[in-house]
């Protein structure tokens, strides 16, 4: 008998009298639904190392953008309205290893989380799988209206999507393995800039 | 009311004080209170060891010491929820559950039970209270610092009707002094050090009296504390709510 | 590690304690991430039910796993997964050496995960040939020191920055003596970059599998899994038969749980979710029993399953806080290391449910509720019946056991015991009693209670 057979047979045996899956329903109710989701979220957003800009347009985001980024450095975006960088659509042929001198990676997020700072974004949002990781810095455009209070509403909002690879991204990469004390920029990008469109 | 005592072992033996505090003071509150001469031990020193299956012999003497009364009180924690989870006997079942429902530590006697809002007591002194881990985790005495949950303490509850007695405030709550039964001798190193942790605690918070509903902690922290030749004393919780100076 | 193999918590414990400034700080250090938790928990009024709900659908998962299993794995590979089953670590090992021997790979990164730690991968790999990298920052640390981790979530918090100095200056080529940890970690990111680039196999842990969708989750930090995997030809994933969770949704109960227990954060960085391989790319997943399907079977222990590897009843533990990770002698340290390693060798860790004072605190913090020191006070009554209890304890319980059943016998030895304490239960080894080395022994009274009572009594009459 293969070992998959072997180990489901053993598990049969072993598995007790069959307990039902809890009702989500009660859990759901006391869930946070309030509002004031933008603020809430910039506050947590902020304390997990993110910069958080509500904006009133793209332009305001290239504003910052510039001010930020020095002029030369390479700058990929997959966000149609901020053009002058380099599409992310028009280099995804490339060797993901080739995005290793990234400065910045502009994604945009159909889907934010207030609770925790969390931003999802799938393969269709991130084009290659590694940009949002590999670059040094990464920049995420999000409509307030995209924004939910918890992670129960954001599973809802999922729902039974077909995805080859999503992630919530809810900061800077970061550590805290040398005696708790946090540094931002552990392999991921050094700093997450979270753009808040209305 | 008729309130049998179940004085655990190593306070007859060590801490007579405590038991006989326990029994004046629920005399005081209008119980009638029996001492069953033959108990000896709950039988948690080798069920906690991974004995339980020699506890039988202390397990049916508990049963014929205790039975037929409307409740049993015990100044410990621990003791009293060793029988309510522990005490089992194949030939006499229904009275060993019969036991295990009207077994109560003396704090939550006192407040579930008794219901006392008022007590003549004074103790004029600062007193840190050792939550110990039985009656708080296993017998709910206090609410757990690890829940989500609104606070509570029946033992804190009775201390702050203590005329002159102030609680002080400790940086941990309810970390466990590390007496653990046999544990304080088999990780002796780790023991006295959870000990010692415990004891700086409330020394740095001023206490000058360690109390708890258990005596076992405090018979550890008092070790810690007179190896260390502190003024510091340790003092079951029914000695204060029992003194009237 | 062979000089401690033969040491039980005890004695490494022992050890640990010889320097009290380190314990301090190690404890400290600790109660700190236990205290963020209850900060994080306290925040969500819904906490206890979320509690209760996440140990109700794990309760589903265990008694149901071997129809979820089957679901998991025809929904992997409909995503293009390939999906192997591993008996145990060799079995595990071997699968990963195949796939790696087969491709012609000897260099493979490694993200966290505490079950190739259990299955010794490294050592198993290293023997034949393959160096494999640790990237998580905490496990290279230790890896570098050639030390297993201490902890499930904080692999290097045993280690103080300056001895991390000195061994990121060996290895890596930082200055002497520097020890800030925002430089070490630059340090770290650099050389593990290159490894990232250059690595054509990259093995991760699994957080989560979902049966419903096939695909897995993955939590880190500091984005390391996501690194390796993206970059690399071939991603192996292993993962404990536990980790299966029914539906995709059930993710919006766990990983509100998972990161506020271990580190008190609302969610970790990166939460991933793996469903189908990247173009050209593959993707396999190690499915491993190691005694877990023995563990399922055993009633009073099987809860211990639910288990998401969240760290918190180590946090909170006062012997853990006090002991170090290293005392525990195996790959998953604290209380819910003591409940698991019995099931996989009951001698060899037959010390660990000892290593407790049963003061309930795991079980309070557990985000999934597994009843952790009602199972350690279970363990000793198997371990004991087992026989893998030094007889000399065995001859004293039986003498305690015997005089406590007779009132007389009682008063007897209570009489003596109270100046030599034979029978109270800090003095039941003879030699040289541990108790008086830190401890005043309690002063004897002149007369016990009973002996009090029935003096006032016949005053009474």
């Amino acid at each position: 008998m293969s070992s998959r057979n072997k180990i489901l047979a053993a598990v049969k045996a072993n598995q007790f009298s069959y307990a039902e899956l809890p009702d989500l329903k009660m859990l759901n109710t006391l869930t946070d639904t309030g509002d004031n989701l933008v603020e809430r979220y910039t506050a947590v957003g902020t304390a997990g190392g993110s910069f958080v800009y509500e904006v009133a347009d793209y332009d305001a985001i290239k504003a910052i953008l510039q001010k930020e980024f020095k002029p030369g450095v390479k700058i990929i975006s997959g966000v149609p309205e901020l053009d002058e960088y380099t599409n992310v659509e028009d280099v995804k042929h490339e060797l993901s290893h080739s995005f290793a001198d990234v400065e910045l990676c502009i994604l945009p997020s159909n889907l934010g989380v207030a609770e925790n700072g969390a931003l999802w974004l799938t393969e269709q949002q991130m084009t290659v799988r590694v940009l949002p990781f590999i670059a040094q810095h990464l920049a995420i455009v999000i409509n307030k209206d995209n924004l939910v209070p918890t992670m129960v509403q954001a599973y809802q909002t999922i729902g039974d999507a077909k995805y080859g690879y999503g992630a919530f991204i809810s900061g800077p990469s970061k550590t805290a393995d040398i005696e708790q004390s946090l540094v931002i920029g552990a392999h991921g990008p050094r700093s997450l800039s979270v753009f808040i469109l209305p | 009311m008729k309130v049998a005592l179940f004085v655990p072992c190593y306070v007859d033996q060590f801490y007579p004080k405590a038991a006989i505090a326990t029994l004046e003071l629920l005399e005081k509150l209008g119980c009638e209170v029996h001492y069953p001469k033959n108990q000896t031990c709950c039988g948690q020193p080798m069920a906690n060891s991974g004995y339980e299956h020699l506890t039988s012999g202390c397990n049916s003497l508990f049963i014929d010491n205790f039975s037929g009364y409307d409740y049993i009180v015990c100044p410990s924690g621990s003791c009293t929820l060793h029988i309510k989870e522990h005490l089992h006997a194949h030939d006499n079942e229904d009275m060993a559950t019969e036991i295990r429902k009207r077994v109560f530590e003396l704090t939550e006697f006192l407040v579930d039970i008794l219901k006392i809002d008022i007590l003549d007591a004074t103790f004029p002194y600062r007193v840190g209270l050792h939550q110990s881990c039985h009656g708080l985790r296993g017998l709910r005495i206090s609410q757990m610092s690890e829940l989500v949950a609104p606070a509570f303490s029946k033992p804190a509850q009775l201390l702050n009707l203590v005329r002159g007695l102030e609680l002080v405030p400790l940086s941990r709550a309810d970390d466990c002094c590390g007496f653990g039964g046999t544990f304080c001798v088999v990780e002796e190193a780790v023991s006295s050090k959870m000990g010692k942790d415990r004891v700086d605690d409330h020394i740095e918070h001023g206490a000058q009296y360690i109390t708890s509903a258990d005596l076992s902690c405090l018979m550890h922290l008092e070790g810690i504390l007179r190896r260390q030749n502190s003024d510091v004393k340790v003092i079951h919780v029914a000695e204060i709510l029992n003194n009237s100076i | 590690m062979s000089s401690t193999a033969t040491k039980d918590h005890a004695e490494l414990a022992a050890i640990f304690n010889r320097d009290e400034p380190r314990v301090d700080w190690h404890d400290e250090t600790l109660w700190w991430v236990r205290a963020k938790r209850d900060i994080a928990a306290q925040k969500l009024p819904e906490w206890e039910l979320l509690r209760e709900t996440a140990s109700q659908i794990k309760n589903n998962v265990l008694s149901n796993l071997s129809s979820y299993l089957e679901q998991f794995e025809a929904n992997a590979i409909k995503n293009g997964a390939i999906v192997h089953w591993a008996a145990n670590a060799e079995e595990h090992n071997q699968i990963i050496h195949k796939l790696l021997s087969e491709r012609g790979i000897n260099r493979m990164v490694k993200s966290k995960s505490m079950l190739t730690e259990e299955c010794h991968l490294n050592e198993f790999l290293a023997q034949r040939g393959v160096d494999v990298i640790d990237s998580d920052l905490g496990e290279r640390i230790v890896q570098l020191a050639g030390e297993p981790p201490s902890h499930i979530v904080l692999p290097c918090i045993h280690k103080k920055k300056e001895e991390i100095g000195d061994i990121f200056h060996e290895h890596l080529g930082s200055a002497k003596g520097e020890s800030d940890p925002k430089i070490l970690t630059e340090t770290a990111r650099q050389h593990l970059r290159e490894v990232f680039l250059t690595r054509r196999a990259a093995l991760t842990g699994v957080n989560f599998a979902i049966a419903e969708t096939g695909e897995f989750v993955i939590c880190t930090n500091e984005g390391n899994a996501d690194m390796g995997a993206h970059l690399a030809e071939i991603h192996i994933a292993s993962m404990g038969m536990e980790k299966i969770i029914p539906e995709r949704k059930h993710l919006g109960v766990f990983l509100r749980l998972l990161t506020r227990s271990a580190t008190g954060q609302p969610i970790t960085t990166y939460s991933s979710h793996f469903a189908k391989p990247q173009d050209g790319k593959e993707v396999h997943i190690v499915i491993v029993d190691n005694g877990r399907s023995i563990q399922l079977g055993r009633e009073d222990f099987r809860n211990s399953l639910k288990c998401i590897r969240c760290g918190a009843c180590m946090n909170t533990c006062p012997v853990y806080r006090k002991s170090g990770g290293h005392s525990y002698h195996t790959a998953v340290a604290g209380p819910i290391g003591s409940i698991l390693a019995p099931n996989l060798d009951m001698k060899k860790y037959a010390d660990l449910p000892f290593a407790s004072t049963l003061c309930g605190s795991c079980s309070n913090v557990c985000p999934v509720k597994i009843d952790i020191h009602d199972q350690l006070y279970k363990w000793r009554q198997v371990i004991v019946q087992a026989g893998y209890t030094p007889t000399a304890k065995t001859i004293a319980m039986k003498g305690m056991a015997f005089t406590l059943a007779s009132p007389a016998l009682y008063r007897a030895a209570g009489k003596m015991g109270r100046l030599t304490f034979k029978y109270a239960p800090f003095a039941v080894n003879n030699g040289a009693n541990p108790w008086y080395k830190h401890r005043e022994m309690p002063k004897a009274p002149e007369q016990s209670f009973g002996e009090w009572y029935a003096k006032r009594k016949e005053q009474k009459k």
